[in-house]
């Protein structure tokens, strides 16, 4: 580390990545260990969602919980604000 | 030529490969030995998803410092077309057969394996350079395998090639311990996720309901001044993200890549902090517990912060 870097530190990007990588790695692995149609049934949802409502595809959730004796398909949709 | 070929010469007693392995036993053979010897050869697939992240530095490294230990280690590349892992152990002029002709019985595996001109116990089985995707087979890598297992081999190596396509199934297939080698970095870690994903559905553990292969992560190009400044996910991150156990931390270092210029296994580097980081990581896979080091930045002086690279 020069004189010039010691002043100028990077910013620290770290807890970002780490995130990041949680929220994807849980929703990666739901679909491996899930059936083989949520990423379909994710997809098809949004399209139908969006005919209604403008939403993000990372607005909508879709995971499979494991409860004792059956699965529950949650499905979570963010709605954008009014604006 | 400089293998060591036995196909033609009567090998005479005493001679050192003579006194460490059997008599070759014909490719395509099923070998009756196995039962006895297979619990004692253990097979690791050196694996990691993304490319570049030090698969090769990794087997290597882990190879020569098992065989230094006394085991017999027998190193394969899997990467069938591009062949690396002869350039990082130094032997790439030796290579005259490999791994695919030993599968195809073009010649028998004694033929093929290169014996280590620095590590007696250490074999480096070269990949194919064919392009034909189909020259690797489950059926052949079993038999290979099973020769190797009943010519009393302690480990079995597998050098894994980057993506999840063929080479790299075929690698963990028949894995008993997998060393997912990771760097601090988003790509790296996600793939490495995806690998655990295969490790558990796609082995030949996981298709008979064995127990599962065991995992261990293995970061490499860690650089603990990054992040301590918080511009590098640590250790403790990574293995919270996987919920894997840690088995090495390898330093970013340039050692790595003068290592790789020079054909020498940079664990046998011994000055080098990498190496004695693989010596740890040689040593936890054999079952001791060793403490994680170089996880902490050398402290330096004021002038060295100043102006020290």
């Amino acid at each position: 580390m020069g004189l010039l870097a010691f002043f100028r530190r990077t910013p620290a990007t770290a807890s970002l990545a780490k995130e990041r990588l949680r929220i994807i790695v849980a929703q990666e692995r739901t679909n491996r260990d899930g059936p083989d149609y949520l990423p379909l049934l994710r997809r098809e949802l949004f399209e139908v969602i969006k005919k209604y409502v403008n939403v993000d595809p990372e607005a909508i959730q879709v995971t499979l919980e494991k409860e004792e004796g059956h699965d529950v398909l949650e499905l979570s949709v963010a709605l954008p604000g009014k604006g | 030529m400089t293998l060591e070929t036995e196909s033609t010469v009567q090998p005479l007693a005493g001679q050192e490969e003579n006194a460490v392995r059997p008599a070759p036993q014909p490719v395509g053979n099923p070998t009756p030995s196995i039962t006895g010897a297979s619990k004692l050869t253990e097979i690791i697939v050196v694996t990691s998803g993304k490319g570049g992240v030090g698969k090769t530095t990794t087997s290597a490294s882990l190879a020569c410092g098992l065989a230094q230990r006394g085991k017999k280690v027998a190193v394969i590349d899997f990467d069938i077309g591009l062949r690396n892992l002869d350039l990082i152990m130094g032997c790439e002029r030796r290579v005259v057969y490999d791994f695919v002709n030993v599968i195809n019985g073009d010649c028998t595996l004694k033929q093929a394996l290169i014996k280590d001109k620095r590590i007696e116990t250490l074999y480096i089985l070269a990949a194919s350079q064919t392009r034909d995707k189909d020259a690797l087979h489950a059926e052949g890598v079993r038999r290979v395998f099973d020769e190797l297992i009943a010519d009393g081999f302690d480990y079995i190596i597998c050098d894994s090639p980057a993506g999840i396509e063929k080479g790299a199934h075929l690698a963990m297939y028949y894995a008993d311990r997998a060393i997912v080698v990771v760097n601090p970095e988003v790509s790296s870690v996600r793939d490495s996720d995806r690998i655990l994903g295969l490790l558990a559905s796609k082995t030949a553990r996981a298709e008979k309901g064995e127990s599962k292969v065991k995992e261990h992560l293995l970061l490499t190009r860690y650089s603990p001044r990054r992040v301590a400044n918080g511009e590098m996910m640590s250790v403790d991150d990574v293995k919270e993200i996987l919920g894997v156990d840690v088995i090495g931390v390898i330093p970013e270092s340039q050692d790595v890549l003068s290592a790789s210029n020079a054909g020498t296994p940079v664990i046998l580097n011994a000055e080098s902090d990498v190496a004695q980081a693989y010596e740890d990581a040689v040593r936890r896979l054999l079952g001791e517990e060793v403490p994680l080091r170089f996880l902490q930045e050398p402290k330096r002086g004021f002038f060295a912060r100043m102006f020290g690279g």
